[in-house]
């Protein structure tokens, strides 16, 4: 019961703005058979269960469930849909394998966004019906009402958020996965149009098409198959209340919960020093800072000196989204947990390429499920 | 609490309490837009429709053809790439007669929803099996003579009017 769960295998497919030349069915084939051929597994034979996060909205199907099996190698066998982030996903295959009764689990995420004509409504449905949505606004006002709360309590200033922007469309220019890939100096960002004042137009990542699937397996099994596997040391997620009238706009308590239940079990007491590198929400441009203050890597209000004074840098002591983060590759909806997991898991493993940091052993991962929501997840990964 | 008290008077109410706003209720209509790629396997099959032919997918590994085509093997996992043309004639595995429409209008005459097993591809000289169906609707037909085993054949839109779709089928009669 005590036994470790390894990432055995990763696969991926996209990441574009549009891929119109496939089906989601035949995006995530692509991602699991490249997760299955890195893992070594046959789906049909070794993998035991499956677990697919998505949103039925996003798909535009109800009970998408029955939808996930085929692309998967997974019909016939132990699999469920969970509409969670990725992260969420991430934590049930953990879970599943702690049980003992399964020791290769695989988890999918995908997201073919270019495919919702409406996203703005299908996000606006997220708002209570009753008390919320009757005032017709853009779902974007809960980021920018959050946004305001955070620059007012925590002393942040617009600069400190227009640089996240620019740090992460500037990583992305290494990252071969990455859409949205750009040299764009803060007062491009501070200069293009308001969404949801204060939140920029640039501020806000763009989304993207993609599919991640990882293998995930019980340490004993892992043994078998890898000599290279990415432990999954400490996973944690949590919800705060959802009622806009009622919750802590500044801080996030409940990523602050789910990083102390991830770094218990990680054995992390000092987030700053002991872990190498992050990857987390930048869904909007400040959710990076105040991100990192409720992971406790920087107390509240600090996070906006460490990224003017380049410790968040892919160079500094603490790198935050090298991968160019949501910003810079592209939000990928449901799937966006595992795409963080996917970038920590391949700098674990000295597969990133061009944005490969130096000497690391131990990622952080945290995704937010995005507005009107107080839904997010933490897992710390090692190698 | 409840079980001290005995006896619940109830209030009953009509269609015309909601009318007149009596009860509080939320109206609301959700506008969600889809475009859905249908890539590579769906895609063939749609444009297969458009010319007047049922495509399917072959897998060598379980030697099994599946309609419509799709690039996985989902029994084995395989890539599924080799089409194959199957007949647009078959038998009626399953059907039901449907006295209540899409947008729930109770109607007289039946439609008539059924899984047709089509006849194979002529291609293939084995013995390879067509897993299911396609499902569609029969037409030209007296809905009580309908049964488990009939024989029928699809009848197509005219070429000029298919758009790749499947409703440039309109519906499968007896032969
Ligand atoms: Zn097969």
């Amino acid at each position: 019961m005590s036994e470790r769960v390894a990432i055995v295998g990763i696969g991926w497919s996209g990441f574009r703005p549009g891929t119109p030349d496939v089906s989601y069915k035949e995006m995530i084939y692509e991602a699991a058979v490249r997760a299955y051929n890195d893992a070594g597994v046959d789906p049909r034979k070794d993998v035991q269960s499956f677990v697919t996060v998505a949103e039925d909205f996003h798909e535009g199907t109800s009970i998408f469930d029955e939808y996930t099996p085929d692309q998967l190698g997974a019909a016939m066998k132990s699999m469920h849909t969970i509409t969670g982030d990725g992260l969420h996903g991430l934590a049930t295959a953990v879970m599943l394998i702690r049980t003992g009764r399964f020791d290769v689990v695989a988890v999918e995420g995908h997201s073919k966004a270019s495919n919702i004509l409406t996203p703005d409504a299908i996000t606006a449905y997220a708002q209570d019906p009753v008390l919320n949505r009757p005032l017709r606004l853009n779902t974007h006002f809960v980021a920018g009402m959050e946004m305001n709360r955070y620059l007012y309590e925590s002393g942040a200033d617009a600069d400190a958020c227009a640089g996240v922007v620019s740090k992460n469309r500037r990583n992305a220019l290494k990252n071969p996965l990455a859409s949205f890939a750009a040299d764009f100096s803060p007062d491009e960002v501070l200069g293009g149009p308001s969404l949801a004042w204060p939140l920029g137009m640039h501020e806000t990542a763009k989304s993207a098409d993609g599919a991640v699937v990882m293998v995930l397996a019980s340490e004993k099994t892992s043994a078998s198959l890898t000599d290279n596997p990415i432990w999954i040391a400490g996973i944690g997620w949590c919800n705060d209340s959802p009622s806009l009238e009622s919750r802590a706009w500044a801080k996030l308590p409940y990523i602050e919960k789910s990083a102390r239940m991830a770094f218990q079990q990680a054995g992390i007491k000092n987030p700053f020093g002991e872990i190498d590198f992050a990857e987390i929400d930048d869904t909007y441009a400040y959710k990076e800072l105040q991100s990192l203050e409720a992971l406790g890597v920087c107390g509240f209000g600090q996070a906006g000196a460490l990224l003017k004074d380049g410790v968040l840098d892919p160079a500094g002591e603490f790198p935050v989204n090298v991968s160019g983060g949501s910003l810079g590759v592209g939000h990928l909806l449901d799937a966006t947990g595992l795409h963080r997991a996917l970038e920590a898991a391949l700098q674990l493993r000295g597969e990133a390429g061009a944005h490969q940091l130096k000497d690391v052993h131990v990622g952080l991962v945290q995704s937010w499920r995005g507005v009107p929501t107080t839904s997010g997840a933490v897992a710390v990964l090692t190698n | 609490m409840t079980s001290r008290i005995k006896h619940f008077p109830g209030t009953s109410l009509g269609e015309k309490d909601f009318d007149e706003g009596k009860v509080l209720f939320v109206h609301d209509e959700l506008k969600a837009d889809y475009a859905w790629d249908t890539g590579i396997g769906i895609g063939s099959y749609l444009a297969g429709l458009k010319r007047g032919v049922i495509l399917g997918s072959y897998c060598a590994h379980c030697r099994k053809i599946v309609v419509p085509p799709r690039t996985v093997c989902e029994w084995c996992f395989h890539p599924m790439n080799e089409y194959v043309q199957v007949k647009d004639t078959g038998m009626v595995n399953t059907f039901s007669l449907c006295y209540v429409t899409w947008d729930v209008q109770r109607i007289s005459e039946p439609e008539i929803p059924a899984v047709i097993m089509l006849d194979g591809a002529s291609e293939l000289s084995d013995s390879s099996v067509i897993m299911g169906g396609i499902l569609h609707k029969l037409g030209e037909v007296d809905p009580q003579k309908v049964h488990i085993g009939m024989r029928v054949q699809a009848v197509w839109k005219p070429e000029p009017e298919r758009e790749g779709a499947i409703t440039d089928i309109l519906y499968f009669k007896p032969i």
